[in-house]
């Protein structure tokens, strides 16, 4: 027996709306029994995780800033994967950004200027446009696959700044600790509102998610990057060039992951240290695909994910359990937004073999 | 966007306002855990401390914790969620919690803070550490007298000082007994990852040493110790049942006395900020059972053992040598604690070389 997806000839329209919703109902459904079945009260325990992160100022301020590298991230992957160039290194040129907008507060230290804040987040977009410019160069040039290409960077990205931290970068007075000197204070991204520390990340996030929604939708290039990502074909007989939409991609979203990373060393944590991302490169694979690859769908996803770690941990304070379960309940979350989708678009076939045809052609 | 805030906000605050209507009779003391409370390490050391501080005064407060909670922003937010959440008292028990517990202390001056090996206070915020060291310079004389080869390995995990200083007590332990004892270094980079734990095991079993030990959380070299029919010390918790063979001894941390004595000065008013720095007299620091070793070997440490509890011994005590040959201690000189806290250098014997 074998199951196969078959894809469906038409997609329901009202169901492709709907899809989010039917897995948020059958994630309350099923985590509540989750819930019930630790002999916890399972309202209470979904209130928590959705409702209360959302009651208080300071909590959506954390909300921003958590879904902030999210988001910017994964709108640059959304140009990368229409495209179908599957850039799976973000969290490298996240670093790196972060690395290369560093240099000011940590190497000239004794600079201040109101310049010197920009200049950082351009440095940040150039050094995360830079690092993913090598899985750019070698699959334009050597027809290399950007997937392996990208994702090994990551890890020499990490050791990377691990070896810096330790190293020259690290603090002189920092009793051999390794981190960074902390930044100055006009090295560090200012809060949007004076009601929290949510910092300009995700005003950057918001901007860049329109711009590029703009792009995607109005602009020759967007429909460009539709049209090489469905059929490079079809895209070169209209005179595009798949290679420099290899260039153009990858820098993009290069640069975006590199602002990402910037500003969250420069608003978040105010130094480098061996480890400045809990995977905000790799989850924001995840955001990009929620947001069916749509910019302002990107946004949503983001924030609904930042909510889904600060639920679980408003869940572990007022219900007193562990932090198993909320793992397992956000797992329950993507599981079934990603199912309802897939099920949305296809349907499951049994293929039912005869065993004793060796010939293969009894496939019913 | 503001007002988009502003709408979202104000409709919060009327649900926050009902939800948070509930009366709190008893003191919340809170725990910020870097690890999974069941690691059977660093982590489940603190656990257990709540849980005796629960016992001990429990009619009196109620205790709370975040668990697997990562270093940096995150751990700022998770140490501002229990500081809203009613938290009188706030343990956060990783030294990567540092800066973050500092920067919430300073936004929340009425909540009193304790922050567990680091070496930044404030008037709400007290720190705690266990003299560590002088339970690895009592395994530093048990591997000496245990090995053939007259080397050992060890775990590592991050080139700090608290984690230089444990070398430096294990060798020197070591060589109180056998002048020649060696040690292998291998830095995991990790407190918590039992495959690259049991990697780092493997290696230097293939190295050569034959008694292991280590200064990452999880039970992992230990079963790689087991399994490759080495002795070797547990880290943090008795970890006797990973290895019932294996098993030399362990630090155990008991964080609990402490956390009894410090709460209970919280609930009387007396709590002030202090850097405490205790260690095996006073009970936040035990050693495991000595097992799977000789009498006259398991004699010699409980020996050691009391003389370190009564003061008579102090681990790092000249003629002593840096890793250079040249003097780092003179005969009888004991090391003061300002320059434990900042070690970072090696003493004769470490044969590795250490990350700068």
């Amino acid at each position: 027996m074998r199951i196969e997806l078959e894809r469906r000839p038409d997609v329901s329209k009202l169901f492709s709306i709907l899809s989010p919703f039917i897995a948020l109902g059958l994630t309350l459904f099923f985590g509540g029994i989750m819930f019930m079945m630790l002999g916890k009260d399972p309202f209470a325990a979904l209130y928590s995780f959705f409702i209360e992160p959302l009651t208080e100022v300071w909590s959506l301020h954390e909300l921003a800033i958590k879904a902030a590298p999210l988001i910017l991230i994964a709108v640059g992957l959304s140009v990368c994967y229409r495209s179908n160039n599957w850039n799976i290194g973000a969290e490298g040129q996240f670093i790196m950004g972060a690395i290369a907008g560093s240099i000011l507060p940590v190497v000239f230290y004794e600079w201040q200027s109101p310049l010197v804040l920009p200049l950082m987040m351009l440095l940040g977009m150039l050094g995360g446009a830079l690092f993913a410019g090598i899985p750019a160069f070698l699959k334009a040039h050597l027809n290399t696959n950007e997937i392996l290409t990208s994702l090994m960077l990551v890890y020499v990205a990490q050791l990377f700044l691990d070896w810096l931290v330790r190293g020259p970068w690290r603090n002189p007075g920092g009793m051999n600790f390794p981190e960074t000197r902390t930044f100055d204070a006009t090295a560090i991204l200012p809060e949007m509102i004076a009601s929290g520390r949510a910092h300009w990340g995700f005003g950057f996030a918001i901007i860049a998610a329109i711009l590029v929604w703009f792009m995607m939708r109005y602009t020759l290039k967007g429909f460009e990057i539709t049209v090489l990502g469905q059929s490079q074909r079809a895209g070169r007989f209209a005179g595009f060039s798949s290679r420099k939409m290899i260039w153009f991609s990858m820098l993009l979203s290069g640069a975006l992951a590199g602002l990402a990373g910037i500003a969250e060393v420069s608003g978040a944590i105010q130094q480098l240290r061996p480890v400045i991302s809990p995977g905000y490169g790799f989850t924001a694979i995840i955001v990009a695909f929620l947001g069916r690859l749509n910019p302002l769908g990107i946004v949503v996803a983001g924030l609904v994910l930042a909510l889904t770690y600060l639920g679980g941990e408003a869940v572990q304070v007022s219900l007193q359990i562990s932090d198993k379960p909320i793992r397992v309940f956000q797992g329950l979350l993507l599981f079934f937004v990603l199912s309802c989708d897939t099920l949305i678009h296809y349907k499951i076939r049994m293929m039912w073999y005869d065993l004793n045809d060796t010939t293969g052609e009894g496939a019913r | 966007m503001k007002k988009l805030l502003f709408a979202l906000a104000t409709t919060a605050a009327v649900i926050g306002f009902f939800a948070g209507a509930y009366a709190a009779d008893k003191a919340k003391v809170c725990f910020v855990y870097v690890g999974s409370k069941t690691d059977g390490g660093w982590t489940q050391a603190h656990d257990i401390g709540r849980l005796e501080l629960e016992k001990a005064l429990g009619d009196k407060i109620e205790t709370q914790f975040l668990e697997s909670v990562p270093e940096g922003p995150d751990a700022e937010r998770a140490i501002e969620r229990l500081a809203r959440s009613g938290c009188g008292l706030i343990y956060t028990t990783s030294f990567g919690f540092m800066d973050a517990t500092v920067k919430v202390a300073a936004k929340f001056p009425d909540v009193k803070f304790e922050h567990a090996t680091g070496y930044k206070t404030a008037p709400n915020l007290a720190t705690y550490n266990s003299r560590f060291y002088e339970g690895r310079y009592i395994q530093g004389q048990i591997a000496a007298k245990i090995s053939q080869k007259g080397v050992a390995g060890y775990i590592a995990s991050f080139p700090i000082p608290e984690v230089v200083m444990g070398i430096n007590a294990f060798v020197t332990g070591a060589r109180s007994i056998n002048p020649d004892f060696k040690i292998k270094v291998v830095w995991a980079n990790t407190w918590f990852d039992p495959g690259k734990e049991a990697d780092a095991a493997k290696a230097l079993i293939d190295q050569g040493v034959d008694v292991l030990t280590q200064h990452t959380d999880t039970t992992a070299p230990m079963q790689v110790a087991a399994e490759r029919g080495i002795k070797a010390f547990g880290q943090a918790s008795d970890m006797i049942k990973a290895g019932p063979e294996t098993q030399l001894t362990a630090i155990v941390d008991t964080w609990g006395a402490y956390y009894i004595k410090r709460t209970q000065l919280f609930l009387d008013g007396k709590w002030e900020t202090s850097s405490s720095w205790d260690g095996l007299k006073d009970g936040i620091l035990t050693m495991a059972p000595y097992t799977n070793m000789p009498d006259d070997v398991k004699a010699l440490a409980e020996a050691t053992q009391k003389k370190i509890e009564s003061g008579e011994l102090k681990p790092f005590t000249g003629p002593l040598k840096k890793q250079d040959g040249s003097e780092w201690l003179a005969a009888g000189a004991s090391s003061d604690d300002g320059t434990l806290l900042g070690m970072n250098f090696y003493v004769e014997g470490v044969d590795d070389k250490l990350p700068k």
